[in-house]
């Protein structure tokens, strides 16, 4: 659905081809894609890994990796012709007519460079203002964004900041000359959710006060629903449909569409059957993690990972601890697992206390507790089979191979996976079915205990809402205890009883997760709840009306 | 800044005993007596009671070795009884064409090497590209005396444009001279020590510009030229200079063997010299030398990393 | 109030894609073996050993013998050659004899096989001590501290004069050549390998091995060091090619080896002295040398190119 050109549309993009490099999984990055921005408005560019929404964005910078390519199509910025332009005058246009912020922030910038200096050549390169000009005019921005200190920010390096400050400066740096047109592709997806609601606020209010055009690509539905005017979902590199933000997601005509709607995890989390509760497994009392107080480290200040904290885990119940990062979540997940040691505290399993047994009982102790980590591409071996992973731990125990092979062959089927596909590597399956497979591994040990560390923050929403049943499923036959670690406070809604809430280190909320997300008693949590993004719209509701 | 310092001061330290350790251990551990071995072919029995008193020979290796380390520290290296001289008066006679030679292999390296390398960077799988990476593994596959050969002959020989042996000290006549004499010997060092110096330049600046914020740095709608030197070589730096301070010992087994071609009164032909003659303490003398100014040159290199790299605070 | 949800309806399973080789290995040889640098090298040096191999049938004397009739002879002369025992053979002399009368040609062919067999050895050598203490210095802490200042200490020595003085003061012959050259080359082996190491340990699927039970030297042995096969095979091919070269080099300057192994070091040295009126001396088996220690780092590079490049790069000469 697009509009004709109108004379104040900033950028129109219109039937725009782009083939891949041979042997890619397709031979096409995006086909026949359309849209228009016209000033002051935003167009979000939704989908999932794959789906070619980023190519859109490198297209119209003119900045394509070698290998993909314009096979048709037209991308005009106020009317000129971006495709059919000198390499020169692209270079004179980008940082003053259009202008990008990008996802990581953290390798963003030039870590050899001041953040002052590095928004000063871009000015030195588009215009002629003096020294003292162009310092005061950065300076200026600084304010603009909300930088603290601004002369200090100005001689600060990229790496003393914090990645929120870095994005802003990434933001000051792309809107100093006031383009007509703002790209940012996924610029708060590394971002904690307070931080990120605080650049998105940012985004708006510079776009309401220059009447830039932004093209925004995400893949989080709650994100576009806060901010969008307009929105295109993307699937595989072909525009699925298309329009409003309104019409979009009020009444989604595609499967596709609502399928993707249908998998944000609500504000308000579905009731679910009351878990079977049984006696306490793990009781943490007390327990502290500090990084630099003591040798040869020049830290003046040590590092608080995990101040007095305690909680139990009981026999059958899924606990969520929710925090942001530097929070300390994944220090106690890690410390239950026994992969490092704290300072202090004691943590009892089944009754046992960690610290007090010799190595064998640690060890048999150990199994009993396995985990599931993020990064499903980084927790396989790329060398060895995928059925290699799953026995090395029962191997490990002592069981038989023939025994150890029936049961991983059985553990793939109740994770959905054929059975044959055990003799596969890593690199043939999809980041979804990684996980599944680190989930049968962990279950190959027959854990009293599984620890899901950000187990599904890495996947796409749609494969995420897949494992998190599948955990449900797979922990109801199992019988074990889950704690689930997560930074996003909706996400734990779906799948856990209680859950504890970490800020700097310590535990600032706790309680079931009703209660938790209706009636939050700490300020942090409830600072956590109103920035996450999208929950005034009510994704449920949008769908039972088409149904 | 101080900490700094003084972490490295320390771990340089450390690295010099060890190396000290090790060269006296490779004399000592040698099948024969060591006053013998350390008198050599010129020496009287009176010499070799004079050095066994000396160096406390009939001590354990441990005091042995703390008489020896006390000496090199004072600056005694001991004798040459084939020059019949303090090695340390022999060292210092020699120090100077080495010196000079290096300096000027190192000046020809850093001009060539780093344009060569980021050139090929820039225009990456192009022609330009592999004809560097070619002429870089041809340099590094060609033996230094042959090269040296080679040149003697094509240029010396043969076009009669510089000459091909010996060597002029500074001081005594025009520097021009000198240079003159040093221009082949420099030309073949700096081919090997190109090469290694463009590969990693190369290889470093390629990767550099792959990252982020060179991609940044090209939405900023800045020219080729800034973002290849200012973002892209910029934080190329730190292993640029590691590498050519690692390839000092490599520069400096090249003099050894360039020296020996040319016929430059250094310290590599004096090495060469010392093998044949079996004057132990010199050969002794010039490895403690040469590993001593290369930890210095590491040490350096280390602390200049603070130039380069805001990141690095020690 | 909170409407009822609709159903997840879940989209299809990708099917897990079709199966790739059924070894990994398989592809990654063929595309070791598709590469042009690769099949220079290879090529280039399969001829210089079979040339090395070959010698006795190539028209080759002693190569230690010297014919004092034939002393300095201009190459391509044909005339006769008187051996050992007393005997006259004709002979051509492809590359003329030096200046105790040995042919230079057979000399250069025999020594191929004592270079190739020295890079190799100091090859394996280097490689297999530089592994061991890379491991060590790359997984267990402590010992990392007090392995790296030594290898820091064995690479301050230079190269030539390690080796020099191991050579001189130590004496003896083959063992104490690929020893010296060999200790020189090893700090680097371990650098790379703690590196490898180093990044490898700390990666997810080796903390899951850890929470698996897995023992260390399984941990070693299945996770972490197939991550260095490839770059130590880089680095083994850069290596036998340094070696020779120092080798050479030894030779040249009187070293090493004892006097009745023909290398072409030696070979070289022998013509120094005459350079300005037969350059052919030093420059023939100079050319063979560099053609030998070029198709060698052909190879390691295309090695480098095609075997898993995450960490070859820092593999090098």
């Amino acid at each position: 659905m697009t509009t004709e050109a109108t004379p104040d549309t900033v950028l129109s993009v219109r039937d725009l081809t782009i083939h891949l490099p041979r042997g890619g999984d397709r031979p096409h990055a995006v086909r026949h894609i359309s849209f228009d921005i016209h000033a002051g408005e935003v167009t979000c560019l939704i989908g999932e890994s794959g789906s070619g929404k980023s190519v859109i964005s490198q297209c119209v910078m003119g900045l394509l990796p070698s290998g993909l390519g314009v096979d048709s199509g037209t991308v005009e910025l106020l009317g000129e012709n971006l495709l059919a332009a000198p390499p020169g005058r692209l270079r004179s246009l980008r940082g003053t007519r259009m202008a990008m912020v990008f996802q990581e922030p953290t390798t963003a910038l030039n870590p050899v460079m001041t953040c002052g200096a590095q928004i000063d050549e871009l000015l030195v390169q588009h215009t002629d203002m003096d020294a003292a000009t162009r310092r005061a005019r950065i300076i200026e921005i600084f304010i603009r964004v909300r930088l603290p200190d601004p002369p200090r920010i100005y001689a600060s390096y990229p790496h003393q900041l914090s990645g929120g400050q870095r994005q802003r400066i990434c933001i000051a740096m792309a809107t100093v000359l006031r383009p007509a047109l703002l790209i940012c592709d996924e610029p708060t997806t590394a971002l904690d959710v307070t931080t990120q609601a605080e650049i998105l606020r940012l985004i708006d209010e510079m776009r309401r006060e220059t009447g830039t055009a932004v093209l925004f690509i995400t893949h989080d539905f709650g994100v576009v629903a806060d901010i969008a005017d307009q929105v295109m979902v993307l699937r595989l590199g072909e525009a699925v449909e298309q329009g409003s933000r309104d019409a979009v997601f009020g009444q989604p005509r595609e499967a596709y569409t609502r399928m993707l709607l249908a998998a944000v995890p609500p504000a308000v989390p579905a009731p679910r059957p009351p878990a079977e509760i049984g006696a306490v497994v793990v009781l943490a009392s007390h327990l502290d993690k500090t990084y630099g107080a003591s040798g040869w480290w020049r830290r003046s200040q040590p590092v608080y990972a995990v101040r007095d904290v305690s909680f139990q885990l009981r026999a059958g119940e899924t606990l969520g601890i929710v925090g942001e990062s530097g929070s300390g979540k994944s220090t106690v997940a890690r410390y239950l697992a026994r992969l490092h040691d704290t300072n202090g505290g004691s943590i009892e399993v089944g009754g046992h206390d960690y610290a007090r047994l010799d190595r064998t009982a640690q060890s048999a102790l150990r199994r009993k507790i396995q985990i599931v980590f993020q990064d499903p591409y980084r927790s396989l071996n790329p060398r060895r089979t995928v059925g290699d992973s799953i026995v090395e731990g029962p191997l490990n125990f002592g069981v038989s191979e023939a025994q150890a092979w029936q049961r991983a062959a059985q553990l793939m089927e109740q994770v959905h996976l054929p059975a044959h596909a055990l003799k596969r590597y890593p690199n043939e399956f999809s980041g979804g079915q990684r996980q599944r497979i680190c989930i049968a591994r962990a279950l190959a040990c027959e854990p009293e205990i599984l620890i899901a560390d950000e187990a599904v923050s890495a996947l796409d929403v749609s494969v995420q809402a897949q494992i998190l049943k599948l955990l449900d499923e797979i922990k109801a036959a199992h019988k074990f205890s889950l704690l689930f670690i997560t930074h996003d406070l909706r996400v734990a809604g779906q799948i856990c009883d209680r859950v504890l809430v970490m800020h700097r280190g310590q535990i600032v909320e706790e309680g079931s997760v009703h209660r938790v997300l209706a009636d939050p008693q700490h300020a942090y949590t409830r600072s956590l709840i109103d920035s996450l993004p999208g929950r005034h719209f009510d994704f449920g509701n949008a769908l039972l009306e088409t149904v | 800044m101080l900490m700094l310092t003084l972490r490295r001061l320390l771990g340089t330290a450390t690295v010099f005993l060890l190396v000290a350790v090790l060269v006296f251990l490779m004399l000592r551990l040698a099948p024969g007596d060591p006053a013998v071995l350390l008198v050599g072919d010129h020496g009287t029995p009176e010499d070799v009671a004079q050095v066994r008193a000396y160096l406390k020979l009939d001590e354990p290796l441990p005091t042995q070795f703390l008489v020896w380390l006390g000496n090199v520290l004072q600056g005694d290296l001991g004798r040459s009884f084939y020059h019949h001289q303090p090695v340390s008066q022999v060292l210092l006679d020699r120090v100077g064409p080495t010196f000079a030679l290096a300096m000027v292999t190192l000046l020809l390296t850093v001009c060539v090497a780093i344009p060569l390398g980021v050139l090929a960077a820039w225009r990456h799988g192009t022609w330009l590209d592999r004809s560097v990476l070619g002429l870089s593994v041809l340099g590094f596959s060609l033996p230094s005396f042959v090269l040296g050969y080679l040149l003697i002959w094509l240029v010396g020989l043969k076009a009669g444009l510089l000459p091909t042996q010996g060597y002029e000290r500074l001081g005594t006549g025009s520097p021009w001279t000198t240079l003159r004499y040093l221009i082949l010997p420099a030309v073949t060092l700096t081919i090997v020590y190109t090469a290694l110096i463009a590969r990693v330049t190369r290889a470093t600046v390629s990767e550099a510009l792959t990252e982020d914020y060179v991609r940044t740095a090209r939405s900023k709608g800045l020219t080729e030229l800034r973002v290849l030197f200012r973002h892209a070589l910029a934080n190329s730096a730190v292993p640029i200079v590691t590498v050519v301070a690692i390839g000092i010992g490599m520069l400096i087994s090249g003099v050894v063997v360039t020296e020996t071609v040319y016929a430059i009164p250094g310290l590599g032909l004096l090495t060469v010299d010392a093998v044949q003659a079996r004057d132990y303490p010199v050969i002794q003398g010039v490895t403690l030398f040469f590993s001593a100014v290369y930890v210095l040159v590491n040490l350096l290199v280390d602390i200049s990393y603070v130039l380069f790299d805001p990141r690095i605070r020690y | 109030m909170t409407p009822a949800r609709t159903s997840i309806t879940p989209p299809q399973d990708d099917p897990v894609k079709s199966p790739a080789p059924r070894a990994l290995n398989r592809s990654l040889l063929r595309r070791v073996v598709r590469n042009t640098l690769v099949r220079i090298g290879v090529g280039a040096l399969l001829a210089v050993m079979a040339l090395g191999l070959c010698a006795p049938w190539l028209g080759t004397v002693d190569p230690n013998t010297g014919d004092f009739m034939n002393i300095n002879v201009v190459p391509g002369t044909s005339g006769e050659f008187t051996l050992f025992s007393g005997e006259s053979v004709p002979h051509i002399y492809w590359m003329g004899s030096d200046s105790i009368g040995r042919d230079i040609y057979s000399r250069l062919l025999y020594g191929t096989r004592v270079s190739l067999a020295i890079g190799a050895q100091v090859a394996i050598v280097a490689v297999l001590a530089g592994t061991l203490i890379g491991i060590l210095s790359g997984y267990f802490r402590q010992l990392d501290g007090p392995l790296m200042r030594l290898m820091d200490a064995v690479m301050a020595i230079p190269g030539i004069l390690m080796a020099v003085a191991l050579v001189s003061f130590w004496r003896g012959g083959m063992a104490t050549v690929v020893f010296s050259i060999a200790i020189t080359e090893i700090p680097r082996v371990a650098r790379l390998v703690r590196s490898v190491v180093l990044s490898v340990r700390d990666e997810a699927y080796v903390e899951a091995a850890r929470t698996l039970d897995t023992p260390t030297h399984k941990i070693l042995w299945f996770h972490i060091l197939p991550n260095a096969i490839a770059p130590l095979i880089v680095q083994a091919t850069f290596i036998c090619a340094a070696a020779i070269l120092v080798e050479a080099t030894l030779s040249f300057l009187g070293i090493g080896l004892p006097a009745d192994v023909p290398t072409w070091g030696s070979v070289m040295a022998g013509g120094r002295v005459q350079f300005t009126e037969r350059p052919d001396v030093v420059l023939f088996p100079g050319l063979f040398l560099a053609v030998t220690v070029l198709a060698i780092n052909l190879l390691g590079d295309g090695l480098r190119d095609t075997l898993d490049p995450k960490f070859n790069k820092r593999a090098g000469p």
